[in-house]
C-alpha cells in the first residue's frame, strides 16, 4: 500500500531524512519510534504532502502511484489520512461544517454526490460514541479551546468518518492522560481492518499496550536503523535509545 | 480639474445656493452654513499632510469636474434596484436618487416617529434641528466645514420618547449614469428620545460608470436607555468614492451598535466619532474590510470616554488582495474623571495580494486610573499551518483559503442583529471571495 524507498528530505538545506525505506502492507500496523529531533514528524508531513519539505531523492508510493507531485487534498482523496501533533485551532468554523466540507470535497473528488444531510448527521453521530464524544462538540469551533485530549480525540474522530486507507498517526498518544488514551486506542483498534493500514508515530511504548504493532521501526538521524517485532518497543523501553545509539556508534 | 479650482467652484455654487434660499438666509442654520464655508474655504480639501490624512490621498478624486446641484427628473424602475434593497422583509425607505429624494421609491411616516428627509424636518421640525444640527460633527474637519455649508438634503429620524421602531429603515442613495460627474453631499440628523429604539441600514450605489464623490456627514443622538443599530454596507461601483463623517452622542444607559461592511468602491474613508455623555452607556464599532484591486478604505475611529461607567468594544477586520490598501486609525480617550471604563479594541487584518497593504494604528490617551482598556492589531497572512490541516483533510486549497478567510469575516457579520442582512452580508463575502457555500458557518 505504502512503499517508501531511500526517501531523502530536506527543509532549508536542513538535510532531515537521508534514505527512508519502508514498506506498509494493507491490514498492518507500523510503529515508528526514535528519539527527538529524529524526523518521526517529518516523515509523517512529507506522505501528507506538505510542501515545504523537498524531497531532494528516492520516492514515495501510494497504491503503486508516485505520489510525491500530489497536493496535500488529493493523497486525502487517495485515502491517506494524517493525525496532527498539534491540531490546528481555527476559530469560526465549526467542527460540522468542516467536515462536512471535508466530507463531501473527498466525494465529491470520487465523482459521488454529496451525502445526504441526515445520513451524515448519523454517522457523525455513531462516530462521537465510538470516541466517547459529547454532541455539544459538533457546534464548537474547530479545535477551538479544545483540551490536549479532546484534540487527539477529534482527530480519530474525523480518521472514523473518512475512512481512510492509511492512516498516520504523530505522537497522537503525546499528552494525553491514561483514561484518554484507552478511548482513543480502542477507537483506532475497532477501526483496524485487513485493509486499512497504520503507521502510528511516537516516543512511548505505552501506545503499543493498547494497539498492537505488527512491526517496529527506529528511526534516528533521518534513517530507520532497526526494525522488528512489538519486541523492539519493549526493549526500547526499558534500555532507552542510547542503547541504539551506542550500537551504531560501535559499527 | 484642479483641487483649487474644484474648491472655487464650491464657493460660487454656495453663493448660488444661498440666492435660492430666501428669507432662511436670517436664520441660525444658515449662520452655522456660512461660518462652515468660510472654515472650509480657509482650510480647503484635506491633504496628506495632515495627520489625519497621512495614508489617503484624495486629490485622485477630486479632479473631476463634479455638479454640485441636482437635476430632480430620475426616475428609476424599482425592479432594476430590488436587490439593493432588503427586500423580502418589510422597511421604511429613505430614498434618494442623484441627491433628490424620490417619494416614489420611499415609505416614509409621522406616525409615532419621524422617518423623512432632512429638507422636510427643515419645515416640519424646526425645533429639533435647531436644537441638534451642527452640534455632535467635528466642526473642524474642512470635509465636515463643506457638507455643513451645503446641508439641504438628507435622512431624518426622530424616535419619540419610547418608541420602538416596528421595521427597519433603509436609507439608499443611487446615482446614475445620466447624472454625469456627481458630487452628493447628504446630511443625516438621527434623534432618538429617551427609551427609544431603531434599526438602520444606509447605503451608496453608484448604478453608472461616472466618477461619483460622497460627501457625508450623519449626526446621531441617542438619549437615556435608547437603542441604536446602525449597519453600512459599502459595495459601492469602482467609480464611486466617499468620505463619511458619523459622529454619535450617547446618554446615559444608552446602548449603540454600529458596523460597517467595506467591500467595494474606489476611495472610503469613515470617520466614525463617539462620545459618551452620560453614564452606563455602551458602544459596539465593528468593520469588515473585503477588498482586491483598485480599492482603498480608511477607516478612522474615535471613542471619547467623557463621564464613567461607560463601555465600548470594537472589532474591525481586513482582507487585503490585489494592490488594495487599508488604513485603520482608533483613537480610544478616556478623560481623568471617567473611572470605570471598559474600552477594547481590536484590528486583526490579512494580506492576500504581494501589492496590498495595510497601516494599522491604535492610539490609546488614558487619563483615569481605574479603567480597563486593550487594544491589539495585527496584520499577517494566512496561517501556513491552518491551510495543511484543512488541505490534509480533503479540503481543496482555493476552499481551505476561502474557508478560513468566510471565518474571519464571519465574526464580525454574525454581530448583525437583522437575520436578513446577514444573509445578504454573507452572499457578498462569498461572492467577493468567489467561493459557493452552502452552508451558515
Amino acid at each position: 500500500m505504502l512503499y517508501i524507498k531511500n526517501l531523502h528530505a530536506s527543509i532549508e538545506d536542513n538535510k532531515i531524512l537521508k534514505g527512508i525505506n519502508l514498506e506498509v502492507k494493507p491490514g498492518e500496523v507500523h510503529a515508528i519510534m526514535g528519539p527527538n529531533g529524529s524526523g518521526k514528524s517529518t516523515l509523517s508531513s512529507i506522505i501528507a504532502g506538505r510542501d515545504e519539505y523537498e524531497i531532494t531523492e528516492g520516492s514515495i508510493e501510494f497504491e503503486n502511484e508516485d505520489i510525491s507531485s500530489l497536493t496535500p487534498e488529493e493523497r486525502a482523496h487517495a485515502g491517506i489520512f494524517l493525525s496532527f501533533q498539534y491540531p490546528v485551532e481555527i476559530p469560526g468554523v465549526s467542527l460540522t461544517n468542516f467536515i462536512k466540507t471535508s466530507m463531501n470535497e473527498t466525494r465529491k473528488a470520487k465523482g459521488l454526490e454529496p451525502y445526504p444531510a441526515k445520513d451524515l448527521l448519523k454517522r457523525m453521530r455513531d462516530c462521537l460514541e465510538l470516541l466517547d464524544m459529547d454532541k455539544g462538540f459538533l457546534s464548537r469551533s474547530l479545535n477551538e479551546g479544545f483540551s490536549g485530549g479532546e484534540k487527539k480525540r477529534n482527530e480519530i474522530f474525523q480518521m472514523a468518518l473518512l475512512e481512510p486507507k492509511l492512516a498516520i498517526l504523530d505522537e497522537t498518544d503525546s499528552g494525553l492522560d491514561i483514561d484518554a488514551l484507552r478511548i482513543v486506542a480502542s477507537g483506532v483498534n475497532k477501526l483496524r481492518s485487513p485493509e486499512k493500514s497504520f503507521v502510528l508515530i511516537t516516543h512511548y511504548q505505552r501506545l503499543l499496550n493498547y494497539i498492537e504493532p505488527d512491526f517496529v521501526h527506529v528511526l534516528y538521524d533521518g534513517k530507520i536503523v532497526r526494525s522488528g517485532g512489538k519486541e523492539l518497543a519493549h526493549q526500547l523501553e526499558s534500555k532507552g535509545y542510547d542503547w541504539i545509539k551506542q550500537e551504531l556508534a560501535e559499527v | 480639474m484642479s483641487l483649487e479650482l474644484l474648491a472655487d467652484k464650491l464657493s460660487s455654487s454656495f453663493i448660488l445656493f444661498e440666492n435660492e434660499l430666501n428669507g432662511e438666509t436670517k436664520t441660525d442654520l444658515h449662520r452655522i452654513r456660512r461660518e462652515s464655508m468660510e472654515h472650509f474655504e480657509k482650510l480647503g480639501f484635506p491633504s496628506m499632510r495632515h495627520e489625519d490624512w497621512k495614508y489617503t490621498n484624495l486629490k485622485p478624486i477630486l479632479k473631476y469636474d463634479y455638479r454640485v446641484f441636482h437635476k430632480g427628473d430620475q426616475s428609476l424602475d424599482f425592479s432594476d434596484i430590488k436587490k439593493y434593497f432588503i427586500h423580502d422583509i418589510d422597511t421604511y425607505k429613505i430614498v434618494f436618487v442623484n441627491g433628490i429624494f424620490s417619494s416614489w421609491l420611499s415609505e416614509t411616516t409621522h406616525q409615532g416617529y419621524d422617518i423623512c428627509t432632512f429638507s422636510a424636518a427643515l419645515c416640519r421640525h424646526r425645533d429639533t434641528i435647531d436644537g441638534y444640527f451642527g452640534k455632535a460633527a467635528d466642526a473642524s474637519s474642512s470635509m465636515v466645514a463643506l457638507n455643513t455649508a451645503f446641508a439641504q438634503e438628507g435622512a431624518f429620524i426622530r424616535v419619540a420618547k419610547g418608541m420602538s421602531v416596528v421595521k427597519p429603515i433603509e436609507i439608499i442613495h443611487f446615482t446614475t449614469e445620466d447624472a454625469g460627474s456627481l458630487l452628493n453631499q447628504p446630511r443625516n440628523l438621527i434623534v432618538l428620545e429617551e427609551g427609544s429604539d431603531v434599526q438602520i441600514i444606509e447605503r451608496h450605489q453608484s448604478l453608472g460608470s461616472n466618477p461619483v464623490f460622497t460627501n457625508a456627514v450623519s449626526e446621531i443622538f441617542v438619549n437615556a436607555n435608547a437603542s441604536l443599530e446602525l449597519y453600512r454596507v459599502q459595495n459601492d461601483s469602482n467609480s464611486a468614492s466617499i468620505v463619511d463623517h458619523t459622529s454619535v452622542q450617547q446618554h446615559r444607559d444608552s446602548r449603540v451598535r454600529t458596523a460597517v461592511f467595506s467591500f467595494g468602491g474606489k476611495l472610503v474613508r469613515n470617520d466614525l466619532n463617539f462620545a459618551f455623555l452620560g453614564e452606563n452607556a455602551e458602544a459596539h464599532l465593528d468593520g469588515l474590510t473585503l477588498l482586491n484591486n483598485g480599492q482603498h478604505v480608511d477607516h478612522h475611529t474615535k471613542v471619547d470616554h467623557r463621564v464613567p461607567h461607560c463601555n465600548s468594544f470594537e472589532m474591525y477586520k481586513g482582507i487585503y488582495d490585489g494592490n488594495s490598501k487599508g488604513v485603520f486609525n482608533g483613537q480610544i480617550m478616556v478623560r481623568p474623571h471617567a473611572q470605570k471604563t471598559n474600552a477594547f479594541q481590536q484590528n486583526n487584518n490579512i494580506i492576500l495580494g504581494e501589492k496590498a497593504s495595510v497601516d494599522t494604528k491604535p492610539q490609546l490617551e488614558i487619563f483615569a486610573d481605574d479603567v480597563k482598556c486593550s487594544h491589539g492589531c495585527t496584520v499577517g497572512q494566512l496561517d501556513d499551518e491552518a491551510m495543511f490541516y484543512l488541505r490534509s483533510r480533503g479540503i481543496p486549497e482555493h476552499e481551505a483559503k476561502a474557508l478560513l478567510l468566510y471565518a474571519i469575516g464571519d465574526e464580525v457579520i454574525e454581530k448583525v442583529r437583522l437575520k436578513e442582512l446577514r444573509t445578504r452580508l454573507h452572499k457578498l463575502m462569498a461572492k467577493k471571495l468567489n467561493v459557493d457555500f452552502q452552508m451558515e458557518i
